[in-house]
């Protein structure tokens, strides 16, 4: 099984949401948990693995063999993201536009583009109680997340439960993290920018077709208009979490909801139970 | 006087990048407000935009299957590496827009040519009006990849419009993270202003995203909001800046009235003279002289 947590909008406790589950949970059996924020991957702040392997991630890049090489020209016309131009005696390669999907190597009619890996950033495995932690970690100054969220998602069991922390937005790295999951836990705060991000991210849940609820974070700020809007879309709204500075804090120090607020631990198995019945 | 720009960043998301946006375009003069955040965009809630004039994005390509033509011999299911191309339970092929990343290959090796490349509808960006001055923001579809050529789209003709009018500044509010979106929205900006939290993730986040923009050149000032929900890590942060030569342009307190003035859809300075505000206030004028020193130092 994969629950996956995500939001539109950035800091609404997308992480506070999944190490809290991931605690509570992993007192009674074996679990995954997925990092996949892999720009700002900050779950290990909390959940305190020890990394017992650490594994670099490499894109596939192309590399000419110049003596094989007849500077056609095809590779560049048929690569969609400009990564290669080919001048009269020789073949530039852009690594930085490359998206590594492979169609030069297998296009050119002269088998003169092999691939080699240029790492992008690190797969980190260890072990926190009962719970198998996983993170990808994008290098500085790399812009492909996806490579590495889909290394991350290799490690996912499916004989087991797997937690995914996904990135904010809707864009392709969210989707790459979220797709598959058998329930998605949609967070968000009662505010104008968390209802807008949160009508983005169900219009996205709804063309995956992917089941998800709502965990309303910071509840008492704001306004009534996300339940309102939740009401209204038959959506479920499946957890509140009180605006309550003594969480924000327990938060600023790196420490779980569910294992510092002893209530809180009941709330999650709850939650689970009740995600495993919309399954 | 030569054009700058400023962006806010922050690494970790909702730190206060619009917020703080927002009451810039309510402080500064002469300036046009842009927001790059197109993912999930939202200083138009605050800034109340009539849009003036539309435009279509296109990212990229999108594979779409020709049924008629394909005879299911799964040649296409093999090469796609974005894991767009599924097999239903009869044979028969089906293509997931969301995950194809249209590089054509499947396009290419169909031996009856069933594969078309469509142009991607990608979103939509818009150059508006509001109360405080020009405003250019867009929208990226659900599952798309190019936010980053669609920033460099919407940056292009902030700078068009900017030289139009005779502008001074261009406020950038920017994504969160580090990757493609952040780099398309910091290169050749003048200053990049990171606003964090004093936790333990924001402070990390932050360190992320100021080596990025170092990787890339740009200039960096720090600000801390809701400072006050952790002493120490102010604190910690604060000194970390000092000991990097990292400007520290100010904190901000926890403030209600902040998410109030969400409610009201009013930028913070322009809704109370809160503590927050206040600070917001003294910031802007750090970030002004910031930048004029910038235009000296060239």
């Amino acid at each position: 099984m994969i629950i996956s947590i995500a939001s539109g909008k950035g800091g609404t406790g997308k992480t506070t949401v999944a190490v809290s589950l991931a605690y509570a949970l992993q007192q009674k059996f074996n679990l995954n948990f997925l990092d996949c924020d892999v720009e700002e991957p900050n779950a290990h702040f909390f959940l305190k693995p020890k990394i017992t392997e650490s594994k670099p991630v490499l894109s596939p890049i192309p590399e000419i063999i110049d003596s094989k090489c007849t500077y056609c020209g095809d590779c560049a016309k048929i690569c969609e993201y400009n990564a290669l131009a080919v001048l009269k005696d020789k073949v530039l390669v852009f690594p930085e536009l490359c998206h590594g999907c492979g169609g030069c190597t297998l296009l050119c009619p002269e088998k003169a583009i092999i691939e080699k890996g240029q790492r992008i950033g690190i797969i980190e495995s260890g072990k926190t109680g009962n719970i198998n932690f996983f993170q990808g970690i994008l290098d500085v100054g790399q812009i492909m997340s996806p490579p590495i969220i889909r290394e991350v998602k290799k490690r996912i069991d499916p004989e087991i439960l797997n937690i995914i922390d996904a990135p904010p937005g809707t864009a392709c790295p969210t989707i790459e993290s979220i797709k598959g999951s058998d329930y998605c836990i949609l967070v968000t705060e009662p505010t104008p920018f968390g209802l807008n991000d949160l009508k983005i991210s169900v219009n996205v849940l709804n063309q995956l077709k992917i089941p998800y609820g709502v965990i309303v974070n910071r509840d008492g700020i704001g306004n009534q208009d996300v339940i309102e809007f939740c009401r209204k879309e038959n959506i479920d709204v499946i957890m509140k979490i009180p605006m309550d500075k003594k969480i924000a804090e327990a938060y600023s120090n790196g420490k779980i909801i569910s294992e510092k607020f002893p209530e809180y631990k009941d709330k999650f198995h709850h939650l689970f139970d009740q995600i495993k019945k919309q399954i | 006087m030569k054009l700058k720009q400023l962006v806010i960043i922050s690494g970790k998301g909702g730190t206060g990048k619009t917020i703080l946006s927002a009451s810039f375009a309510h402080l500064a003069e002469n300036k046009i407000m842009v927001d790059c955040d197109v993912d999930a965009s939202n200083l138009h809630v605050l800034l109340h935009p009539i849009i003036k004039e539309r435009y279509p994005f296109s990212g990229g390509k999108k594979a779409r299957l020709i049924p008629e033509d394909c005879i299911d011999c799964g040649e296409c299911l093999d090469v796609c590496r974005f894991d767009a191309i599924h097999e239903n339970d009869d044979g028969s092929i089906l293509i997931d827009p969301l995950s194809c990343e249209g590089c054509a290959v499947c396009s290419h090796i169909c031996p009856t040519q069933a594969i078309a490349m469509d142009p991607a509808d990608s979103g939509e960006w818009y150059v508006s009006e509001t109360k405080y001055g020009p405003f250019i923001h867009g929208q990226l579809g659900p599952g798309e990849e190019a936010s980053g050529k669609l920033i460099t789209e919407i940056r292009n003709k902030s700078q068009e419009i900017a030289k139009k009018y005779n502008l001074n500044l261009i406020i950038i509010d920017g994504p969160p993270g580090i990757g493609c979106p952040v780099i398309s929205s910091l290169s050749g900006v003048d200053l990049a202003l990171v606003v964090t939290e004093p936790t333990q993730s924001g402070i990390h986040d932050m360190k992320r995203v100021i080596e990025t923009a170092h990787h890339f050149n740009t200039d960096v000032a720090c600000i801390i909001n809701k400072y006050d929900l952790n002493n120490k890590k102010t604190l910690e942060l604060e000194n970390w800046c000092r000991k990097n030569s990292i400007s520290f342009l100010g904190k901000i307190p926890f403030d209600l009235n902040v998410s109030n003035s969400m409610v009201k859809g009013i930028p913070l300075t322009e809704y109370d003279s809160s503590p927050a505000s206040t600070e917001i206030k003294q910031i802007w004028q750090s970030v002004q002289t910031r930048l004029k020193q910038e235009g000296e130092n060239e």
